[in-house]
């Protein structure tokens, strides 16, 4: 239960009234008339049906898939021959694109928590009576396609673009320096497409922090920066670990913005797997492929919770 | 020190914050700017012009308006079932106690944590396994839409009757009313804007979705995958009058569900 209610706050739209407003009691004691009996299996039987259909199995499919055997087509139909090699061979050729996903995936969640960071404090601490107003704007851009919005980067990172241009003045590019095509580009469209994923978990936690705690701290005399450190970011720390993961899962597993803004020589893992299931049609290796990017996600992920010391969080 | 430089000094954060938040609406600006844009031609994406041809001739290419419309259909159809499927869910998962309730909340937990492209392999591998692989297209898409929308649904849901306070539907209750009575006139009226949040998040992940989609679609286009098409080979600037729609419709949207929300508080004071 608190695994997803760490969760929860983040992803109904503030101000929509789709969630209890900011203030209110974040968790009613759940144990007040809780039915028991039939009726409960028989609301949850088609939901949860749909999701064994449609996604556990689909996951052992899956893993399946990644064993059979790697001479397998459409028309030859495939066999299981519990083929372990596919692992090997996969990570052989796509290890590079493996680890740069999980690195670029890990520089945006970095970038999303600075600047989502300052967001998220600005909204909480300093908006006042436009605290709404301005956590509806921080959603409000991202309701436009996520290919539409990367396209513009495109245009607004562009050789001849006034960011270029600006940058080759500044001497900070060379005279045909560029970004699109770089590991910038990338990182810069993932760190945008997924920051209010960053900003929206870090408020819910930022705003139930009682000001008075900071207060206390400046009465006795603690420098702001060590108020900060000592009191806010502390109990704002179920916020950094909600909106670091919520950020580095999907951003990890993108390829739409390597694609649109990088080249191949910053292809992400994401595009290889659905190329090689569209195109090449080779699900063995392509599923293999899938499965080691879950796995050291969730490695990852696991890791990094224990770090964190924030387990109820999983 | 000039009053200006003060004011910066003292709201520094909150300046910041709001550079930031500036940030975020720069796509957005030029997604509006170029959807006034007469481009020289087609694989050049600068502004070269003002116009409002685009805006005039949304369907110049009718490619991207069938595959519009086939986003809306999709959009619709699978938010209608994953509403229903997670509202029930909601219920079940708040209201009910029963052996597996907590497994049941990592089974709708999970979808959303797994990364998209894991989510689409394992459908697509299941549709191969199953024989469908020839059978890709709308019904597939529909049946990937409706799995990841359903989780966000059962939590959106889920959190609002969470945060509700069971004391009115008591009171019904002592007041004679039936179960069906109360939850028709108490309990349903009191979750309802929490199920219009969900189906609009539902259709709003629907509609943009492109990674899960574009494994199990086969040829059928969605207008994600249009987008994705055209990045390749010139993109008609039509698509950014859709950007600045979408756009235009979700602020109007949330504005009038947050005047909604002012009337109804002020009509309770």
């Amino acid at each position: 239960m608190t695994s997803t209610a760490g969760v929860a706050p983040p992803l109904d739209v503030p101000g929509t009234g789709t969630g209890p407003t900011p203030g209110a009691p974040p968790e009613v004691p759940p144990e007040t008339g809780r039915r028991r009996g039939k009726t409960g299996y028989l609301l949850l039987l088609p939901g949860a049906l749909w999701l064994v259909l449609f996604f556990v199995v689909p996951f052992y499919s899956l893993v399946a898939t990644s064993l059979y055997d790697p001479a397998g087509s459409d028309f030859r139909g495939y066999e299981m021959t519990w083929a372990v090699g596919n692992y090997v061979d996969a990570l052989q050729e796509y290890w590079r694109p493996m680890l740069r996903s999980l690195w670029y995936g890990a520089l945006a969640t970095l970038f999303c928590l600075v600047l989502g960071y300052v967001l998220a404090y600005a909204i909480a601490f300093k908006a006042g009576r436009w605290k709404n107003l301005m956590l509806v704007l921080v959603v409000a851009p991202f309701f436009t396609s996520f290919l539409v919005r990367t396209l513009s980067w495109k245009l607004i990172l562009a050789d001849d673009g006034w960011v270029v241009n600006t940058l080759q003045f500044l001497q900070v590019l060379g005279e045909d320096g560029r970004l699109l095509a770089t590991p910038v580009a990338v990182v810069a469209g993932l760190t945008y497409n997924f920051l209010p994923f960053m900003v929206l978990p870090l408020y819910a936690s930022l705003d139930k922090i009682d000001p008075r705690l900071v207060e206390a701290s400046s009465d006795l005399y603690a420098h702001p920066a060590v108020g900060f450190f000592k009191v806010t970011w502390p109990l704002s720390l179920p916020g950094v670990v909600s909106g670091t993961l919520l950020t580095f899962i999907p951003a990890s597993g993108d390829y739409i913005n390597a694609e649109l803004l990088g080249s191949p020589n910053q292809r992400m893992v994401g595009g290889v797997i659905q190329s090689l299931f569209t195109d090449a049609n080779d699900y063995p290796a392509a599923a293999a492929l899938s499965m080691v990017l879950m796995v050291l996600i969730v490695v990852m992920v696991l890791l990094y919770v224990r770090r964190a010391g924030t387990e109820e969080l999983l | 020190m000039s009053r200006a430089g003060r004011w910066v000094r003292e709201h520094l954060v909150l300046v910041l914050g709001l550079l930031v938040l500036a940030y975020t609406f720069v796509p957005i600006a030029i997604v509006v700017l170029m959807s006034f844009n007469a481009p020289a031609s087609r694989n050049v994406y600068a502004f070269d012009g003002f116009t409002l041809d685009n805006w005039a001739n949304p369907c110049a290419d009718p490619g991207m308006c069938d595959a519009l419309a086939r986003s809306v259909q999709i959009g619709l159809l699978s938010t209608l079932l994953a509403t229903v499927l997670g509202t029930l869910a909601a219920f079940a998962l708040v209201r009910h106690d029963f052996a597996g309730r907590s497994a049941s909340n990592l089974l709708v937990f999970l979808p959303m944590a797994a990364p998209e492209i894991v989510l689409g392999s394992s459908l697509l591998a299941l549709f191969v396994a199953t024989g469908f692989s020839g059978q890709l297209g709308f019904w597939t898409i529909f049946v990937a839409h409706v799995m990841f929308c359903l989780s966000f649904v059962v939590v959106a849901v889920r959190a609002r009757l969470a945060g509700m306070d069971d004391h009115l539907e008591q009171a019904a209750m002592d007041l004679y009313a039936t179960p069906v009575q109360t939850f028709r006139r108490v309990t349903f009226p009191l979750v309802f804007p929490g199920i219009l949040g969900a189906a609009l998040l539902s259709f709003s992940l629907s509609f943009d979705d492109f990674i899960i989609t574009n494994l199990n679609a086969g040829t059928t286009t969605t207008f994600p995958m249009y987008v994705w098409g055209v990045a390749q080979r010139g993109v008609p600037m039509q698509v950014n009058v859709i950007g600045t729609v979408m756009f235009l419709v979700s602020v109007a949207i949330v504005v009038v569900g947050e005047v909604g929300n002012r009337r109804r508080l002020a009509a309770r004071t």
